[in-house]
């Protein structure tokens, strides 16, 4: 919806797409949080040989997929409160050791959607001033999680660039951002340098660089 | 002979002042004490200052309090209730907004007797830096802003210095409790309950089941009965709409 227009002239990677390729990436084992968004796509799409463990803030290590029509539980919910399943061998904690889990470094990877990302890896993505603010866990997410990887569309609704020489939204955490799998491509920031590592099927790097608000080197293939 | 048991939650929570600070467990409504919250409603008490992690979706419990204008303040990482924000932004009510592992973390140290501690959570941020509004006059002006954060740099990564919360007292709701407040949670309905426990001075838990003493072993204990002051049995009189689901967290 939101892409509409965009997605008409740029044939790049649907949501899903985005979801698809991001997952790709996530190693066996991985400890993994998503946030709202395409972050919840991508579930379904991890590859069958690799087992990773979703926890969410409220307290779960091991989250299955959402609870079917009649086995939902109150007591067993998600940190967007819908109704969860867990897999075999999950773990419930409070929320200071889901805290702990996050800020400890040990979550693998956390999947975060953006308003924006700088260059050097800041991240905006909790509150649009005039609108209302609440945080949840994502500054504590950011700052902990050893990766924060970043999927999101690569311009707004009105075709502005998302990744920016410097966020103009307020900031979630600065220099924290690690990859950035978007519609037309995937960038990873290495010691604060961004670099373009791969372009969508079909996506010239051009296209990518018209599109882009911040300085950037192309290490493709 | 210790019982903790109360049969009465009116008489029980009675002597929670109007001013008082309140610490409350639950993650939306999951594990949230409902029959504490509505005693604590009919009792009247205003000017509160409540500590919990959402404030409701809906008018009863905390969202009462809120459109009754009882409360001074609030303390969270996600109010969700669209009329918290009306009474915000008219100068109603203050908000004191910190991310979620921080809030975990300020009623764990608060209890744990740590008056204090740093966190990267929020560094750099609207958050820490001042800037975040905490309270609006009645013309929709900022008049006091969350004040600056002190930072310090470990490992070469900023950090800000947070407070432990000691509340006046706290509501948490757990599964099962014995007499001698030792309580068990089940699933995720845990949360922010064994914490806001630890953070009240005076600690009220509501129980779904009340278990004879020695019923919980000690190893299957979440929480033990040093952290709570009285126990109470959940009310079945008014059952509540699960809040709404969706909202991020």
């Amino acid at each position: 919806m939101t892409q509409a227009a965009t997605a008409a002239t740029i044939p790049g990677r649907s949501r899903d797409g985005i979801a698809r390729r991001l997952a790709a990436d996530l190693g066996d084992g991985f400890v993994v949080n998503l946030g709202v968004g395409i972050p919840l796509l991508i579930p379904q799409y991890i590859p069958p040989d690799v087992e990773v463990i979703l926890h969410a803030e409220n307290g779960v290590l091991g989250m299955g997929p959402l609870a079917g029509p009649g086995d939902e539980d109150p007591d067993l919910t998600d940190a967007g409160k819908q109704p969860i399943t867990l897999i075999a061998g999950a773990a419930i904690v409070d929320s200071a050791l889901s805290f702990a889990v996050v800020r400890g470094g040990h979550l693998d990877v956390t999947v975060l959607g953006a308003l924006q990302v700088s260059g050097r890896g800041d991240l905006a993505n909790w509150f649009v001033p005039g609108q209302n603010p609440a945080v949840g866990g994502a500054m504590d997410l950011v700052a902990g999680a050893r990766q924060v990887w970043v999927a999101m569309e690569h311009v707004d609704r009105a075709g502005r660039p998302k990744i920016v020489r410097q966020c103009t939204f307020p900031l979630t955490g600065r220099q924290v951002v690690t990859r950035v799998y978007t519609d037309l491509g995937v960038f990873h920031n290495v010691d604060g340098e961004l670099r373009l590592t791969e372009c969508a099927p079909g996506i010239a790097p051009e296209v990518i660089r018209e599109r882009t608000g911040a300085p950037y080197v192309e290490a493709l293939g | 002979m210790i019982d903790k048991f109360r049969a009465d939650p009116m008489a029980a929570l009675a002597p929670i002042p109007s001013g008082a600070s309140v610490a409350v467990g639950g993650f939306g409504s999951s594990g949230r004490p409902d029959t504490l919250l509505d005693v604590l409603c009919e009792l009247d008490r205003r000017d509160l200052h409540m500590i919990v992690n959402n404030v409701g979706g809906d008018f009863t419990g905390i969202g009462r309090l809120l459109v009754e204008g009882r409360l001074r303040r609030v303390t969270a990482s996600f109010p969700v209730l669209p009329e918290f924000y009306d009474e915000y932004f008219a100068g109603r009510v203050e908000f004191e907004l910190i991310p979620q592992g921080t809030l975990a973390e300020r009623l764990r140290a608060g209890g744990a007797g740590i008056p204090a501690f740093y966190t990267p959570s929020g560094a750099g941020t609207m958050l820490s830096d001042g800037t975040f509004p905490l309270g609006y006059s009645a013309a929709g002006e900022v008049a006091e802003r969350i004040p600056a954060k002190e930072h310090r740099e470990f490992g070469g990564r900023e950090h800000v210095l947070e407070y432990g919360i000691v509340a006046d007292f706290a509501l948490v709701k757990a599964y099962q409790g014995d007499r001698k407040g030792n309580l068990r949670f089940r699933l995720s309905a845990r949360n922010f309950n064994p914490l806001a426990a630890m953070s009240g001075r005076y600690t009220f838990a509501e129980v779904e089941h009340l278990v004879g003493t020695g019923d919980l072993q000690p190893d299957d204990i979440h929480l033990p009965g040093v952290f709570v002051d009285e126990v109470l049995l959940k009310s079945e009189l008014s059952p509540r709409q699960p809040s709404i689901a969706g909202q991020p967290s």
